[in-house]
């Protein structure tokens, strides 16, 4: 896999990050709303990426090559001509478009709103499947291509659109799982103010704290995170180094609001993702949960693991937004990826700024502020859910 | 400006399109796609820049005067000189 996080460009890193309980939020600088905090990525853009291409292209679709070249370097596969057509890439994003429109409004307003001065790449640069048709033209993949827009589950979507194209065959290799620009966008911030659900702390490694009473919203962030993903028979034969199984995975849909969510939805598809992986409630190990510190989001998705998790014997729970902030179109991805270590070293990585659990969110086993050694870790159940009512929840397993 | 000023002028908005080319040995007879990777949408932004920094409009049907180096110098001369 290949990442690009709030505070990691890899992995390794990464999990030294979350074990450590350091967050990867700080202060920027946003245009019309001055301070916020946010999650920000650095990383080595133009190892993979040529100048010229980045200023042709989107923050998106930069991070997204950084992540499908690293993601391809770690599972030591070159794209060439026996792989270009039968490689897909298809990558989850949140929302794409708004960080261009927005620079191209405020392009034109120095010009007195003059659409001559409107930039041809605006249509190249906002069409939805950026991201990915960028990806195939720096690797030269010939195979297919997409975004899938589910709003904050894409990065769940991303993977199991991966998994269900392996499976019809239409692909051997996907590359595939979620990215995001949105910190690059004052209307994502401006629009979470506007619903309350905006954080705000003085201390920005402190803002993001899901299920803690003093949770105030989302710290919108940045980031990407792509998998080599490939069908079991073809990773063994080539003697691929394996972080986990797809056991199963469901998504449906609320019906109900465009942006309250639904605990019985929620609920209906992690039942619906252990049932398609032959498994009950007792066989997972850790839940990855979705929650992103606003007061009611984490307190429906609390109540839908409580739900469906009934015990006597009851999962781990943590969540990796209190690191990283909400990425959008690359939480799923990037919480799952946070998390796939955990089959080798044993630990939970704790859920940081809980400080003061709100019992409306109260959960067994939640992993609070300091890593858990367990030993053995079979299963992970990934949450990922959305506005418009988009649920996901995806189980690998440990691969032995 | 004079027929100098505008091929630096050009030069500069050159390498803010193409910023992993070499410029150095432009041939000024030479066509600048042939030189220098420069495709349609890179030559939609020279027009740009000209029409943004110096007010310059390039109509369609003059593109091809910018062919070359010496061919845009002398196209752009009488419309920048009084720059």
């Amino acid at each position: 896999m290949g990442l690009a996080a709030p505070g990691a460009d890899n992995l390794p890193d990464f999990r030294a990050q979350l074990l450590a309980g350091r967050s990867g939020v700080e202060f920027i600088e946003t245009r019309y709303m001055g301070r916020v905090p946010a999650g920000v990525c650095r990383f080595d853009q133009f190892r993979y990426q040529s100048k010229k291409a980045a200023r042709r292209g989107t923050r998106a679709g930069a991070v997204a090559i950084w992540a499908a070249n690293e993601a391809l370097r770690d599972a030591g596969i070159a794209i060439g001509d026996g792989n270009r057509a039968s490689t897909g890439v298809f990558v989850g994003i949140t929302e794409h478009g708004n960080v261009e429109t927005e620079h191209e409004i405020f392009n034109i307003s120095q010009y007195n709103y003059d659409v001559k001065y409107w930039t041809h790449h605006h249509n190249p640069r906002t069409v939805a499947n950026n991201p990915a048709g960028e990806v195939t033209l720096n690797l030269g993949i010939t195979g297919p291509h997409l975004c899938l827009g589910a709003a904050c589950a894409a990065g769940n979507l991303g993977l199991i659109y991966g998994a269900q194209m392996l499976r019809l065959g239409e692909v051997d290799l996907a590359l595939c799982g979620g990215v995001s620009e949105s910190i690059h966008t004052f209307g994502i911030f401006a629009s979470f103010r506007a619903q309350n659900a905006l954080a705000s702390h003085e201390d920005p490694a402190k803002a993001s704290r899901p299920f803690d009473r003093g949770r105030n919203g989302i710290v919108v962030a940045e980031g990407g995170c792509l998998y080599t993903l490939e069908r079991l028979d073809g990773a063994l034969a080539r003697g691929a180094k394996i972080y986990g199984e797809i056991a199963g995975y469901a998504y449906n849909s609320d019906a109900t609001d465009f942006v309250l969510p639904n605990p019985a939805r929620q609920a209906e598809c992690m039942l619906l993702a252990l049932k398609r992986a032959g498994m009950n409630h007792e066989q997972i190990s850790v839940i990855s949960a979705h929650s992103t510190g606003t007061t009611s989001g984490d307190e429906h998705e609390a109540a839908a693991i409580r739900q469906v998790f009934t015990g006597p014997r009851f999962p781990y729970v943590n969540n990796t937004k209190s690191y990283i902030g909400h990425a959008m179109g690359a939480a799923g991805a990037l919480e799952l990826a946070g998390n796939l270590p955990s089959f080798n070293d044993g630990y939970v990585h704790p859920t940081i700024n809980l400080d003061d659990p709100d019992p409306e969110c109260r959960l067994e086993n939640i992993v609070i502020n300091k890593a858990l050694h367990i030993g053995e870790i079979t299963s992970i159940m990934n949450n990922s859910f959305g506005m418009l009512g988009v649920n996901s929840a995806l189980i690998v397993r440990r691969f032995r | 400006m004079t027929a100098d000023g505008i091929r630096q002028a050009i030069i500069q908005i050159i390498s803010e399109i193409a910023p992993d080319e070499d410029l150095t040995g432009i041939n000024p007879d030479e066509p600048l796609r042939d030189q220098v990777d420069l495709d349609s949408m890179d030559f939609l932004d020279i027009v740009m820049e000209l029409r943004k920094r110096y007010s310059i409009e390039v109509p369609e049907k003059d593109y091809p005067q910018l062919a070359t180096m010496s061919s845009t110098v002398g196209y752009l001369l009488p419309r920048m000189e009084s720059l």
